[in-house]
């Protein structure tokens, strides 16, 4: 299912062989769920297996991606964008152009093939931005089956537009109010839709975190990202970046972006985690650089968490990064030292987000704002010829009222 | 003869099923908690579980959700749920006690360290909800060394293929979730029950208790009639939440209707007579 992109190894020291038989990442990933969901997940891991095994499979998918999502993205050198941090030259692989504005649609059409490929009848999802959700909602209504998304009742509030979006697509959406009403709770409620309703449905699963084979599976779906990126800087600038660098909530486009060059030691992998106020304070999303190992919603990995092993809330004002976990593969990444993984504050989100508005006539969304502020940092320090590849994997439509509201302006 | 194992032999010989009880550690508070653990066995309960609160119980219903936030608010861990069985010990040697939770707050305070712990505090079995027979590997030799028995919960999803790996390692009984879905929200009918128990009797000797669901005395009869054990849990919480306050403090009556209720329950098990 993977095609080989340029200058790619895949020998025995790959790193790009995991997970394991037992959905492991060196000490993470795992299947920590409740019996009732155990012969589920073995069923998903099969039916994966059997559809990657199919020639027809990957076929069907790339039609989709390309018709339907509009793939290839492009890949945009941000000209002004580089003159203005006056250092490496920056590049934007645009997956904000994708139908539905983010990468998410990426795994969602992977899914929605494989849960018709297993007759599931229904589609149940979680999301925090309600990126995830508008995906899977749109997904649902292109082959006509019925959709529930729990969302946070704190992310609807601040994410009514994508709220409306859903519906106007056919999904319910239901709001949760158990727990701390953000994005792991709607996980936690999703999981609970699954278990008492394991005949019909599919959980399609937004990040590369939950139960194996789920953060294999999204990483599959959302290496199309890097595959491509590679291909169009090679036929840009004949080589590989120097620097690939995306923000990171569960870690779904950054593991889209970074797993095809995770074989090419030349590249320098940067994962940027939300620091809210500040890595120092309670607020913030950054579990790697702040969380510690432990279980939560099926896998092994950082995870955000008092001295009891209690979840703790994450906060940063993109809702999208608004999550205590991250990835199992990121916290094997981080563990090995393959890909750095810093932070950047909501303050330095905004202040990159309108940069890139004014400079690149893009208006991203928050999650990339992130990825964009360390750029910010890191391009004046790298020579000019020297090329940094950031994901903009969502636009900012969605977010046009948090930043108005933050900047002090009524709408 | 661990105790859970003496207990079933003992009911066994009386001809009848077991009543197993759960409360929530500190719910609403560990005074509380305390006493109704305590008057537990009086009012007939045979084995106790105790639920360890979690932020994020994902097997869990609603009315169990909330004791756990009312149990974590009032200041519960792993380190005072251990205590609460400590302090149940000196007044009652025989009652087993499982506890029931979530893998992390126990990774948390250490696996090996926990293991040892509630061995020395008089817990006689673990149910880790989130942990399947394929990741237990990191908890088995270590309870097992500290005279714990694993309990395994047993799905209708779990087909006659799957039951062996799942029973394997196990001991003291098997925890038969009775549906599919959360605790404390939907019943199985005696047709499912009657169908299901005798493909799990048929992959083990251990004592079957039959769970999730199971809400009044005639369902706790009906659920000793198919199996071996009832486990009432969101039903008594229910009452327990009942008895509240609006800030969800406890009321001078709370330990007594919970009490009263495990009574009513332990009734209509001891009233059903096992088919022989």
């Amino acid at each position: 299912m993977d095609t080989p992109a340029p200058m790619a190894s895949t020998g025995a020291n790959s790193l790009r062989t995991g997970p394991d038989s037992r959905g492991k990442f060196g000490g993470f990933g795992g299947r920590f769920v409740a019996e009732t969901l155990m012969p589920l997940i073995l069923e998903v891991e099969q039916a994966y297996a059997t559809a990657k095994a199919d020639p027809a499979f990957q076929p069907e998918l790339d039609y989709y991606l390309k018709h339907y999502v509009g793939r290839p993205s492009p890949l945009w050198f941000a000209e002004r964008l580089t003159k203005v941090l006056g250092g490496a030259k920056v590049y934007f692989k645009r997956d904000e152009l994708n139908h539905t504005g983010a990468h998410k649609i990426n795994s969602c059409i992977g899914q929605i093939l494989l849960a018709r490929r297993m007759g599931k009848r229904r589609i149940i999802a979680e999301t925090g931005a309600g990126q995830h959700g508008v995906a899977t909602a749109t997904v649902c209504a292109l082959f006509g089956l019925p959709c529930t998304v729990y969302m946070g009742a704190t992310d609807v509030a601040r994410q009514a537009p994508n709220v409306f979006r859903m519906k106007l697509l056919g999904a319910e959406v239901k709001s949760v109010t158990s727990g701390a009403s953000t994005l792991k709770d709607a996980m936690n409620e999703a999981l609970r839709d699954w278990v008492a309703n394991v005949t019909d449905t599919y959980y399609l699963i937004g990040t590369v975190a939950g139960p194996h084979p789920y953060p294999m599976m999204v990483r599959d779906f959302q290496s199309v990202i890097g595959d491509e990126a590679k291909l169009q800087l090679h036929e840009a600038e004949g080589r590989l970046p120097d620097v690939a660098i995306a923000a990171i909530g569960g870690g779904s486009n950054a593991m889209g972006l970074f797993h095809p060059f995770l074989d090419d030691p030349s590249v320098r992998l940067i994962g940027v985690e939300a620091a809210g106020h500040g890595l120092d304070t309670h607020q913030h999303a950054a579990s790697l650089s702040r969380g510690r190992p432990g279980v939560l919603h099926g896998n092994r990995t950082y995870l955000l968490q008092d001295e009891d092993g209690q979840i703790e809330e994450a906060h940063s004002i993109s809702a999208g990064l608004d999550y205590p976990g991250i990835g199992p593969e990121h916290s094997w990444l981080h563990e090995i030292g393959r890909v750095e993984y810093v932070a950047a504050t909501d303050d330095e989100a905004l202040d990159a987000f309108q940069l890139c508005t004014r400079t690149e006539g893009i208006i991203p969304a928050l999650e990339p704002a992130h990825a964009l502020a360390h750029v910010k940092k890191l391009a004046p320090t790298m020579a000019a010829d020297k090329i940094i590849l950031m994901n903009l994997c969502g636009r900012g439509d969605k977010d046009v009222a948090t930043v108005a509201e933050r900047l002090g302006v009524k709408l | 003869m661990s105790r859970i194992a003496a207990r079933f032999a003992s009911l066994r010989a009386e001809g009848r099923g077991a009543l197993i009880t759960f409360l929530e550690a500190w719910d609403p508070d560990a005074s509380t908690s305390l006493d109704i653990l305590r008057g537990m066995p009086a009012a007939g309960a045979d084995l106790i579980e105790i639920g360890c609160p979690f932020t994020d119980p994902m097997a869990d219903g609603p009315t169990i959700q909330v004791a756990g936030k009312r149990a974590l608010k009032a200041g519960a861990n792993m380190h005072r749920t251990l205590a609460l069985v400590r302090d149940f010990r000196v007044g009652d040697n025989a009652t087993p006690i499982v506890l029931m939770g979530y893998l992390n707050p126990i990774l948390s305070y250490g696996v090996e360290k926990f293991c040892t712990d509630a061995a020395v505090a008089g817990v006689d079995g673990l149910i880790v909800v989130d942990l399947p027979s394929e990741e237990s590997d990191l908890m088995v030799p270590l309870a097992t060394a500290n005279g714990l028995d694993i309990i395994r919960l047993v799905a209708p999803t779990t087909d006659e293929a799957r039951l062996p790996k799942v029973l394997d390692g196990s001991s003291g009984f098997v925890y038969y979730v009775s549906i599919t879905g959360i605790t404390g929200t939907r019943t199985a009918s005696a047709e499912d029950l009657a169908a299901a128990i005798p493909k799990v009797r048929h992959a083990t000797d251990l004592p079957i208790a039959i769970g999730f669901g199971v809400r009044t005395p005639a369902q706790a009869a009906a659920a000793v009639q198919a199996a071996d054990a009832a486990v009432v849990a969101s039903a008594l919480i229910e009452t327990l939440a009942g008895t509240l306050d609006k800030d969800g403090h406890a009321q001078p009556d709370t330990v007594r209707r919970v009490l009263d209720h495990v009574r009513a329950l332990a009734d209509g098990v001891r009233g059903a007579r096992k088919a022989a």
